[in-house]
């Protein structure tokens, strides 16, 4: 037992260790942030960011529940900034009670009213649209409506993956909050009466059985299907299949944003607002443009060369605060037409 | 000696309230209560998400007990070509995250997969809309591929008590003529019942925890509603509502399994004796070997197999992430401390029990060990408020000596992780310890005690070194679950902090599973290390195989 004993203090020092290491993040030069968003993704950003302003960033990771961990925390919390995409997450974390306004006169100059929470309790950073890829070849058509999709012309054409995900919730909350509950109800029957398959897996799936002729339709976001088109591996799939900014009759193309919260009890206020801003400036655009492949938000940055391909995009104006409000009917909705069994 | 059983039960009884923290947390939470949510639940998601469960639960114990039984069986009781290393490879799927199985059949399966690709090439086909192939996203391709994955913890089971508990009847049975499937049919599988239903039921709360897998699978269970009830449906008492129902699903697996072990404490230490295997020729030893390599390819070979390739192609192209060493080290560094802390509360509490039997404490053991009934993601939920608690409590503590505040020392640090893991994994730990225990008699310790050992010479000198398996078996098998573990890891890791699982899930999660390759391969390599190990500590050396021939 002395080996294992020995094993065991071993592992306690080196526990002891890493526990030290994650001992002291409210220092002046850091900032702390709780991220939806993946590492890879955000840390070409923040290694930016430090480089620019000194100040070190230190990341959580997670996919869900960063809310209630930032809440169980409570005045303890090391949470600075929460980063996240989904209007219906950003509005999660404001009635969480885990946020404070961000007053900052220059990220008001620089990002849009209506991407903006008016109170300041959350700001939009990049933009994404949930859009239509279609097969080059068998789709002639070079728009749509999302009206549409749900006509049975598409009957067994149609792929996309679970409608609780929550990109596609954000779409049908739009809906609803369009077009009522009624009829989105008869919309969402329509579209899965479509459905050339079970809806599952993710966008990249999708585009992938688009590519290969299981559907003629897929819906997925925006960015995908660049990463796809500049990707060795995954680039046939992209050139099987074109990109279509699908609108709502009357209206303009589904978008979403992934923004940011100030954390209600940020140790590190001035460095959260100083990176938040960062976020929203030229450079930290461009990446959000160029390797994201996302549409940025702030006026004057431009789109990448790809995503401009698709067409220029008209967001729709429905503010998203009022996607938000429908989040829970829409998931409601998905539940009640059985769309996932 | 007088203090034994007061010590014993209050080892048991703390320990019990600390593991049950998440419990009554995630209690509280559903207290709150949702009358709203119920109707709708009830009306339009449970009834889906119960039978998609049970068929998914139905038919990974009908896949793991096939293929681990089949193949335990056919190891055992005969001798073929390539049989010795099939008992290396057979416990391999045990080191693979089912969710990243699930993401290699999905790509090499779906239609714009090389399998369909190159059957469309064959034919002349010129879409997948043109012929019809099994979905591998789906229910059917759900089970097949968990199952696969999952067949070890049946196959070590059944193998242990194939070659030692029924040895003596199969051998018996042959001498008196029987030919080896009626041994099968008639000795070897009723005996093996009670083995066969502890691995099942590792095997089925294995299943119920898992989320990547299904969801991506398009499998709608009853954990997956746990989390679209929570996060969609923006009822997080409704969801922490069906995770407590879902507990009754799991009480009943545990019953199970308790079921299998309850005759367990008559059998005395094992007898030395292995079956002599009969060897087969020809076709027979071909189909036998063709038999254990399904289950081994589908579970192990080709998705590790499509993990290296991936590796290989993206390491030449992209270069090697350096942060892989230190996430690595990381990972090793948590699931080993995090398993010496699950072996020393597993023998504290196995060891109250033996010293002090009574109901009290063997409640409280039970107790501690429905951790590993509650799925990981809905665990970590629950872990957030006691573990805060706990910081509050030293923080309180520290303000009034030292008149500072310390901050997050548990929530906020690795604490958090072994604690989780700890209060996820104890179950295994427990298990093995009270299989290992009962096979040392209870005599033993009478006729120790009668010659004055106290309970600290009767511990150490009797039974740690008999347990020396079992403590291996335990370790090794909850070492490789912490190694594997991604939705407790994911919530409560503190700040940069990153395992080969968090780092291969944030490619997943964009739709590039295969730019973490490396790290999945990595994972799989240092889950191999205890494998073998275990393999290593069950079979014996090939020298003292070839002595008990």
């Amino acid at each position: 037992m002395f080996a294992a004993a020995r094993t065991f203090a071993r592992a306690l020092v080196a526990l002891g260790a890493i526990g030290a290491s994650g001992g002291a993040f409210a220092q002046s030069g850091e900032v702390n942030v709780y991220t939806y968003r993946e590492t890879k993704l955000v840390q070409p950003l923040f290694d930016a960011f430090t480089k620019d302003t000194g100040i070190k960033v230190n990341i959580i990771s997670a996919s869900s529940g960063l809310e209630q961990r930032i809440k169980s925390e409570g005045e303890r919390s090391p949470a600075d900034v929460l980063l996240t995409v989904d209007i219906g997450r950003l509005e999660d974390a404001v009635h969480a009670g885990i946020t404070q306004p961000i007053a900052s006169p220059t990220l008001d100059k620089v990002i849009g009213a209506q991407y903006r929470d008016p109170e300041g309790h959350w700001a939009g950073i990049s933009l994404r649209a949930r859009v239509v890829y279609a097969s080059k070849e068998r789709v002639k058509q070079d728009s749509i409506t999302y009206e549409e999709l749900a006509d049975p012309k598409w009957k067994g054409k149609i792929c996309i993956r679970s409608g609780q995900h929550m990109y596609n919730n954000a779409l049908i909350a739009a809906f609803i909050a369009k077009h009522g509950e009624a009829k989105a109800e008869q919309w969402l029957r329509g579209l899965k009466a479509n459905l050339a398959q079970k809806p599952s897996g993710g966008d990249r799936e999708t585009a992938r059985d688009v590519a290969a002729g299981k559907c003629d339709l897929g819906i997925g976001n925006t960015y995908y299907w660049a990463l796809m088109a500049t990707s060795e591996a995954q680039k046939p799939w992209a050139d099987a299949t074109k990109v279509i900014l699908p609108t709502f009759e009357g209206g303009g193309t589904h978008v979403n944003v992934s923004g940011v919260v100030l954390a209600k009890h940020a140790p590190n206020k001035a460095n959260a607002v100083t990176l938040i801003e960062w976020l929203a400036g030229e450079k930290a655009q461009h990446i959000y443009a160029d390797v994201n492949y996302e549409y940025p938000l702030r006026a004057g940055v431009q789109v990448n060369p790809i995503i401009a391909g698709y067409g220029t995009l008209t967001p729709d104006t429905l503010p998203l605060s009022k996607v938000a409000a429908a989040k829970k009917a829409a998931a409601a909705l998905v539940d009640k037409v059985g769309f996932d069994n | 000696m007088h203090w034994t059983p007061a010590i014993a039960t209050a080892v048991a009884l703390a320990l019990a309230a600390l593991l049950a923290l998440p419990l009554v947390s995630l209690l509280r939470i559903a207290a709150i209560g949702d009358a709203e949510i119920w109707p709708h639940l009830a009306a339009y998601v449970i009834p889906n998400a119960a039978v998609q469960t049970a068929l998914l639960l139905a038919g990974v114990a009908a896949v793991t007990t096939i293929a681990g039984a089949g193949a335990a069986w056919l190891v055992t009781s005969f001798r073929f070509a390539g049989r010795d290393s099939l008992l290396w490879l057979l416990p391999l799927p045990l080191a693979l995250p089912t969710y990243i199985a699930a993401y290699v059949y999905g790509d090499m399966l779906d239609a714009a997969g090389p399998v369909q690709s190159a059957l469309r090439a064959l034919f002349g086909w010129h879409s997948a809309s043109e012929y019809w192939f099994p979905p591998v996203r789906s229910l059917p391709g759900a089970i097949l591929i968990i199952g696969f994955v999952l067949y070890p913890y049946v196959y070590l089971a059944a193998r242990a008590m194939f070659q030692t508990q029924c040895a003596i009847f199969i051998d018996a049975a042959r001498t008196a003529g029987a030919r080896p499937t009626r041994a099968l049919r008639d000795i070897a599988l009723p005996l093996a019942r009670p083995a066969l239903a502890v691995g099942v039921a590792l095997a089925l709360l294995e299943t119920l925890n898992d989320i990547g897998a299904t969801e991506y699978l398009g499998v709608q269970t009853l954990t997956l509603s746990v989390f679209t009830t929570w996060l969609n449906r923006g009822s997080l008492p409704g969801a922490a509502q069906i995770a407590l129902a879902m507990l009754a699903i799991v009480a009943a697996l545990i019953a199970f399994e308790a079921y299998g072990r309850r005759h367990q404490r008559y059998q005395s230490v094992q007898d030395g004796r292995v079956t002599a295997p009969v060897t087969l020729k020809g076709g027979r030893a071909l189909l036998a070997l063709l038999a254990c390599l399904v289950p081994v390819a589908f579970g192990f070979l080709i998705p590790a197999g499509f993990l290296l390739r991936e590796a290989v192609l993206r390491s030449l192209s992209g270069g090697i992430d350096p942060a892989l060493l230190r996430h690595g080290l990381t990972t090793v560094t948590l699931a080993a401390s995090a398993t010496a802390v699950i072996l020393l509360l597993g023998l504290a509490a196995t060891l109250a029990r033996r010293l002090a039997p009574g109901r009290l404490i063997a409640a409280g053991v039970s107790i501690a060990t429905l951790g590993y009934a509650v799925p990981g993601a809905v665990l970590a939920l629950g872990l957030l408020g006691p573990l805060v608690a706990i910081d509050d409590a030293i923080n309180w503590l520290s303000l009034r000596l030292t008149g500072t505040s310390v901050g997050l020392m548990v929530a906020g640090s690795s604490a958090a992780l072994v604690i989780a893991y700890s209060v996820r994994f104890l179950a295994i730990a427990i298990g093995f310890m009270r299989a290992g225990l009962a096979r040392i008699p209870n005599e033993f310790d009478e006729v120790a005690r009668s010659c004055g050992a106290g309970p600290v010479r009767l511990v150490g000198d009797l039974h740690l070194p008999l347990l020396r398996p079992a403590l291996w078996g335990a370790a090794l098998l909850v070492f490789v679950d912490c190694l594997k573990e991604l939705p407790m890891t994911l919530l409560l890791r503190p700040l940069n902090t990153e395992t080969l699982s968090t780092y291969v899930y944030q490619f997943a999660s964009r739709g590039s599973f295969e730019d973490g390759a490396l790290a999945a391969l990595l994972i799989v390599a240092v889950g191999l290390l205890p494998v073998v190990r275990m393999v290593h500590l069950a079979e014996g050396s090939p020298n003292a195989a070839d002595e008990a021939r």
